[in-house]
């Protein structure tokens, strides 16, 4: 363990022997984690590994079958995405999850709307929610044309940055991406990526899960790869290399680089 | 022309809708000057269609979820002839009237709840149950027979008139028109003001993204199914005042009238897109093209293929203009 991100920092998040079962299927049989502020984590596997079931546990979309979850280090239990993200953890999905039918500053605030109450409703504000939605792309140094433009009238990257400027609208603690650079050009995936070092130096813990070790080598601080739903391999990214971690993602340990680029190609 | 010119393009995708409702009229009028714009006939086309404005009002809400209510003409006919027999047996009439929206709410609820809980695959089934349910209930009531004679407060909403004293009686501008502005306007400010209406877009535009922001998904389906029953029930009111009775083959087909008009009106089949206005429009729209083609002496057969004719257009219209703006 490094310095940064050894035991003595607390966990932000700390996930001990998860396990899931659908059906007669096991997805995930105890696997354990931590991630720690402002640190970026990356998580590797092979599809079916058990990466996005293990995220979808800790944004609340899915119950663990068993194991607990610590957050700050008192225990919680997320029966919705809704309570995972009142405590700060937040989730950019693939597909981004963003209704292209709407406003790029309603996307941001969804289900979360500025407003005042009458009679059961909440009537929003929509100069205030406009104002927020410009201060925050502001700040994450995000430009769009207009924060009226519907959604689906975006680039795939800027899609992805109005899908973490969702994420970070409300002092996010953990912003957890799955694939965040998969559907980008290949010109938006260094934006992307500076992205999460904006977010990791406002103390933000990022986890990535990606296939591209490009992304992973550039943005993280630490890997974990995941394997037939256990904890295979872990390590600092300043003690391994990238065939090591394609070597993890294969089930295999101990590899010379040399075996791993042959399994490679 | 209109791919060069966004603001002219913005401008039709707007308001392009009510320029062909002008332009029907405008038809309309070249070819029967004498009545079609005659008061009488003015006034009977508001009234022959604010029953149907209301149920598209409602099935607009669902459409905007990619939602579909198979049930409103029956629940619409129910409404009709829970409150016809209650006005007969004596009940004081303000309870008659609300017994109407009531019963509309009501079947909404079990619409609601019946997808939501029993997780039915597709709201077409569940609405499909309840058009069949409804319409047998309504039936059940009287066995079959109408029910006439409901007394004047009860008819209020859907026959007074309110002639000003400008308009020679029997003309006038019906009650049941400033029943579906309010409900127009009201609905307006619900479905773009308030958080609860964005929502019911968002569930349209991507489920998945309103689950995933926290929108518990299937309360704001409750509620959508239950507006659309609130639509249905007010609707039969209307049309008890207008026919002063309540019988119970009211509104059949009604249900593929109100989606017509929804469809013909801009909004997306497959939700999350549409206006009031546009809804508005695609209930005149059906209703001047009936009006028209009854003046003009042409069979009700040709009003139906025209109508079908129309849905395609209108569809078409929308698909080519899609494919031109959006990025897949």
């Amino acid at each position: 363990m490094s310095e940064v991100t050894g035991q003595a920092t607390e966990a932000l998040l700390e996930a001990r022997g998860i396990k899931k079962y659908f059906g007669a299927i096991t997805a995930l049989d105890g696997v354990s984690f931590h991630v720690s502020p402002g640190e970026a984590l990356g998580v590797v596997g092979d599809n079916g590994a058990g990466k996005s079931t293990l995220m979808k546990i800790l944004s609340g979309l899915y119950k663990p079958s068993e194991g607990s979850l610590f957050y700050q280090g008192e225990q919680v239990r997320f029966d919705s995405p809704r309570d995972a993200r009142r405590v700060g953890i937040e989730m950019v999905y693939q597909d981004f999850a963003l209704a292209g039918n709407m406003a790029i500053y309603e996307n941001i605030y969804l289900g979360r709307e500025p407003g005042r109450k009458f009679a059961g409703l909440t009537i929003v504000d929509r100069e205030k929610a406009r104002q927020m939605a410009k201060d925050h792309l502001d700040q994450l140094k995000i430009h769009v044309k207009s924060i009226d433009q519907p959604v689906e009238e975006l680039s795939g990257g800027q899609r992805q940055a109005v899908a973490i400027a969702r994420a970070t609208a409300f002092n996010a603690k953990v912003v957890i991406m799955d694939e965040p650079t998969a559907a980008l050009a290949i010109k938006e995936v260094g934006k992307v990526l500076d992205l999460i070092k904006t977010l990791k130096e406002h103390g933000v813990a990022v986890i990535i899960i990606s296939h591209r070790m490009d992304d992973i080598f550039y943005a993280c601080d630490r890997v974990m790869a995941l394997y037939q739903g256990t904890n295979f391999a872990e390590a600092p990214l300043d003690r391994t290399h990238r065939n090591e971690v394609i070597g993890w993602i294969m089930g295999t340990k101990g590899h010379t680089e040399a075996l791993a680029h042959d399994k490679v190609h | 022309m209109i791919r060069n010119n966004p603001k002219l393009a913005s401008f039709l995708e707007h308001y392009g809708i009510v320029i062909i409702v002008v332009v029907m009229m405008v038809l309309l009028y070249i070819s029967r000057p004498d009545v079609f714009l005659s008061l009488a006939n003015l006034t009977n086309i508001i009234k022959q269609n604010a029953s149907l404005a209301l149920l598209a009002l409602g099935m607009f809400v669902v459409i905007v979820t990619a939602g579909i209510d198979l049930s409103v003409g029956s629940v619409m006919a129910l409404a009709m002839m829970c409150l016809a027999v209650a006005a007969k047996a004596g009940v004081p009439w303000p309870i008659v009237i609300l017994i109407g929206p009531l019963v509309g709410i009501a079947c909404g609820l079990v619409n609601g709840f019946g997808l939501t809980i029993l997780r039915l695959p597709h709201p077409f089934i569940m609405t499909l149950g309840t058009l069949n349910i409804a319409r047998g209930l309504s039936s059940l009531i009287t066995n079959g027979a109408p029910v006439s004679g409901l007394g004047p407060q009860v008819r209020y909403l859907g026959q007074a008139n309110y002639d000003f004293g400008i308009f020679p009686p029997p003309t006038g501008l019906p009650a049941s028109l400033f029943v579906v502005v309010v409900c127009a306007i009201g609905l307006w400010f619900f479905l773009n003001r308030t958080s609860l209406g964005r929502h019911i877009f968002a569930i349209g535009g991507n489920p998945h993204a309103a689950r995933v922001s926290g929108i518990n998904v299937d309360r704001v389906l409750v509620y959508v199914y239950a507006i659309s029953g609130f639509f249905a029930g007010l609707a039969g009111l209307l049309l008890a005042g207008r026919t002063d009775s309540g019988f119970p083959l009211a509104g059949q087909n009604a249900e593929l009238d109100a989606i017509a008009a929804v469809i013909i009106g801009g909004a997306s089949f497959f939700g999350g897109r549409g206006t009031i206005l546009g809804v508005l429009a695609g209930v005149l729209i059906m209703g001047l093209m009936r009006n028209g083609l009854n003046l003009n002496n042409i069979s009700p057969f040709w009003q139906q293929i025209l109508i079908g004719l129309v849905i395609i257009l209108a569809v078409y219209i929308d698909v080519i203009r899609r494919r031109a703006a959006v990025r897949s």
